[in-house]
């Protein structure tokens, strides 16, 4: 038994592969609910009715992908240039900060013009976060997994310390969180009454326009080359560090953005559980999505319906909303056997 | 002498549609070292994963010292008598030579090793044969040359009494190759018999008493050393006349490359000047700074002091990117890790000096249609074997890669161009295609400095040749007044200013 590798990947293939990914993953997330002594099936379908089942199921599940749509970009297009970016979670906190320093009255502009303002900070505070490990990496060889990662829990217990200190709200009754942004600062819900907000719009535009990047322009290309084969792109007369330095523009700016689009869309404050691991749920995101921005979309979409089916499935059916993570992981996994399968055949001998 | 130690029979393996293997019969006498020459896909691999099991032939029979051999088991072939060498060695570099040869050839259960008898036998074998290794020495810290000499005692301790050479010279120099058919040649004088596998014509001719011509999967010619030519063997091989690419004699233009005085990390004091129309040949040893050469005039090492002049002028930024703006062409030595991008697909390869440039992007968006078109002719004008512009250039042969990147040189017209061990690995047929390539350019005006390991292509094609010997380059001399004699002492540092010590020593 060996792999030999396919002359050019099927389109067909890249489609039904992954199709097979998931399902293998729920037949495996099925014999666990089987363990646990409930009906895989009427398990399954309390998720999808909990994910899509209504328009309130819907939205939710679209309020929630939201997010992880922008993390997943971040994720996606850092990766593919190789530029290991495990900091989306501390690139979201930053933008997140960014808007809530500039959105809370600072700034007395009409909407119009606050909104853009706001979302170029969020950018700048996510990718500027970015770009200390990004240099460290391009200058000294530093690892960018490992300062990207434990730069999570710095800017998390530095926006614990402005929480607690500048800007905390006074009318706060002593919680860690900071003031509401103002009403010009905030976006427009798509629904009206509903949690779904405008952000879901820009996350959609975002991924259209990382989709147009890589595949239309030099930039994109270039950053595929970096990300395969970094020496032979040099030889070419690619400025790789150049590269690497906007390709963390770019992810870091996605992933600060996330920030703005959770404070201004959906809590209007900043608050310390502002992301429940956002950040790292992208990266699952980026990977299911086998990096292509629009997959991204849908990934971050099936992640998202898997997470609040799930918790509606605990709530009538008493299996442990674990099993969101133990689906999502298992999904990535088969995913991972999938992609390998999309590039390569078994071949026996 | 006659005793046959080795009978193929009849041996046939079919993959799909593909007969890798078409009835081919093989035998080996005792003391004898015959080679079996072929392309690249010839069937010649495929025949020896079936002697050593890998594969089960689907007919035909193979017979070691006289006993059937069981088809299909990995260690039948081992515990026979036959070890093999391969091209990619298979040694773990942080374990010592001693380690390396013991390692798997005794019992797991043993609760100590016998370190001494080892060495013992490892001295023995190593003195008998000549094949002087320190036995403590780390397998990482040893020459390429040193590390095949532990893969053929690894085989030899495991009592091999026939030897298979995988293309054995692809990763030496021109001496360490010299020293192995002599290694060889010793080795049959004490009644071992080899099979050497290869692709080279002059090795095949060097080393073997005896040649099988492989060509898709059959056998098709059984010459003696003594009955053959070159340029038989090479027809045999390919299945059609192999045109030997002459440069015809040309007076040489303007100088177009000038380096004075030059230093940088590995290059000492070096100078150099190329003229238009003419190939300029770098023989030496590798590792005497022929990369640390290739590398500054890709762009990628810039000189520390001392001047290069490109095409009459000073190159301000040196860079690979201004380097191939000026007219640059730029042939690496490794296709794999700095020729291409695998992973991309060959219009990605075909545009990554130029993508930046009309027509190929404008305001920095990729014209695609454009790039295809211009894949397309470079696949069309450089006979370059490929699916179509969007196939991965991973799934394409060594030459085929080369024609690539020979084509992405080439389009551009460049003025001078850099060829680094341009039909390294290469098969006769794309050899053949690659100097003819560069003989038009030279026709055409360019400067070419070619930079080899193989010193019958430098003396086949340059119009002058250069010796470099650790960091520094000998003053050219002309083709017709160049011997391999005298360029061979060059290449030990004769005629350097330190050369001498290297000689005293």
């Amino acid at each position: 038994m060996r792999l030999e590798p396919r002359s050019a990947p099927a389109p067909a293939l890249s489609i039904v592969y992954p199709a097979l990914a998931i399902l293998a993953a729920m037949v495996f997330a099925g014999i666990l609910v089987a363990l646990g002594g409930a009906s895989p099936f009427s398990v399954f379908t309390l998720v999808l009715k909990g994910a899509a089942g209504s328009q309130f199921a819907i939205v939710e599940t679209l309020t929630r992908a939201t997010p992880l749509i922008f993390t997943g970009l971040a994720a996606a297009v850092a990766f593919r240039a190789k530029l290991w970016n495990i900091g989306a979670e501390a690139q979201l906190y930053i933008g997140a900060v960014m808007t809530v320093v500039l959105g809370t009255g600072l700034l007395p502009l009409p909407w119009p013009l606050l909104i853009p303002v706001l979302m170029i900070a969020a950018m700048l505070g996510g990718a500027l976060t970015l770009m200390g490990p990004t240099l460290l990496k391009v200058r000294f060889g530093v690892d960018e997994v490992v300062t990207t990662l434990l730069l999570n829990f710095i800017v998390i217990l530095f926006v614990s310390m402005l929480l607690e200190g500048p800007l905390k709200d006074p009318m706060g009754l002593g919680w860690p969180q900071s003031p509401k942004v103002v009403a010009d600062a905030q976006l427009p819900r798509l629904i009206q009454g509903k949690r779904l907000h405008f952000g879901f719009l820009v996350a959609l535009a975002c991924a259209l326009i990382v989709w147009f990047i890589n595949t239309r322009t030099t930039h994109g290309y270039e950053m595929k080359a970096v990300g395969y084969n970094p020496n032979a792109a040099r030889f070419a007369g690619m400025p790789v560090d150049l590269v690497m330095v906007k390709t963390a523009i770019l992810s870091g700016g996605i992933a600060g953005l996330a920030g703005f689009s959770e404070v201004a869309g959906l809590k209007g404050n900043l608050t310390l559980d502002l992301s429940p691991g956002f950040g790292y749920a992208g990266i699952v995101v980026a990977m299911l999505a086998l990096l292509h921005p629009l997959g991204v979309v849908v990934a971050a979409i099936f992640v998202a319906g898997v997470f609040v089916g799930a918790d509606a499935m605990s709530r009538s059916a008493g299996v442990p909303s674990y099993i969101a993570q133990v689906m999502v992981a298992a999904s990535l996994l088969c995913m991972v056997v999938a992609v390998m399968f999309t590039r390569f055949r078994l071949r026996w001998r | 002498m006659n005793e046959t130690v080795l009978r193929i029979e009849g041996v046939t393996k079919r993959f799909g549609a593909l007969t890798a293997n078409d009835n081919i019969s093989i035998n080996l006498h005792r003391g004898e070292i015959v080679a079996l020459l072929g392309e690249n896909g010839a069937g010649k691999t495929t025949l020896m994963n079936i002697l050593f099991g890998h594969y089960t032939a689907d007919e035909g029979s193979i017979e070691v010292f006289g006993k059937a051999l069981p088809p299909g088991e990995p260690h039948a072939a081992i515990a026979a008598g036959i070890g093999m060498v391969h091209q990619h060695f298979t040694l773990a570099e942080n374990l010592s030579v001693l380690d390396n040869i013991m390692l798997g050839t005794e019992h797991l259960w043993r609760l100590s090793s016998d370190r001494a008898g080892g060495r013992r036998r490892i001295d023995q074998l190593a003195k008998s044969f000549g094949l002087g290794v320190a036995p403590d020495a780390r397998v990482g810290d040893l020459s390429v040359g040193e590390r095949q000499r532990v893969e053929i005692l690894k085989a030899l301790y495991r009592d091999a009494r026939i030897l298979i050479l995988d293309e054995p010279t692809a990763v030496l120099t021109p001496q360490e190759s010299i020293s192995l058919f002599a290694t060889l040649k010793q080795l049959t004088a004490d009644g071992l018999s080899i099979i050497f596998i290869s692709h080279k014509l002059n090795e095949v001719m060097a080393a073997s008493d005896r040649i099988y011509v492989l060509r898709a999967g059959r056998v098709v010619a059984e010459r003696q050393k003594t009955a053959t030519s070159r340029q038989e063997l090479a027809e045999l091989m390919v299945g059609r006349p192999v045109p030997e690419p002459k440069a015809e004699p040309q007076a040489p233009g303007p100088v177009q490359v000038e380096l004075v005085d030059v230093t940088a990390k590995g290059l000492d004091h070096v100078s150099l000047a190329i003229h238009g129309g003419e190939i300029l040949g770098l023989a030496g040893v590798s590792g005497n700074g022929q990369s640390a050469l290739a590398d500054l005039l890709s762009g990628l090492l810039a000189p520390a002091s001392g001047t290069v002049r490109l095409f009459g002028e000073a190159v301000h930024p040196w860079t690979p990117n201004r380097l191939s703006e000026l007219g640059v062409g730029r042939i690496p030595e490794d296709r794999h890790a700095t020729g291409l991008i695998s992973g991309m697909s060959a219009m990605e390869n075909a545009v990554t000096e130029r993508y930046r440039d009309p027509p190929f992007s404008r305001a920095s968006l990729i014209d695609w249609p454009a790039v295809t078109r211009f894949t397309e002719r470079i696949i069309a004008d450089y006979d370059v074997k490929c699916p179509s512009p969007r196939a991965d250039v991973r799934t394409m042969s060594g030459g085929n890669m080369q024609k690539l990147i020979l084509g992405r040189v080439l389009s551009s017209d460049p003025r001078f161009i850099l060829a680094c061990q341009p039909v390294r690995g290469l098969d006769v047929g794309a050899i053949a295609y690659v100097h003819a390539q560069l003989i038009a350019a030279r026709k055409a005006g360019a400067s070419i400095l070619l930079i080899s390991d193989d010193l019958d292509e430098i003396l086949g094609l340059s119009d002058r040749v250069a010796v470099m010997y650790r960091g520094q380059i000998s003053a050219p001399v002309a083709r017709a007044a160049a011997t391999v004699e005298s360029i061979g002492l060059l290449m030990a540092g004769h005629g350097f200013a330190h050369g001498a010590d290297a000689h005293a020593a």
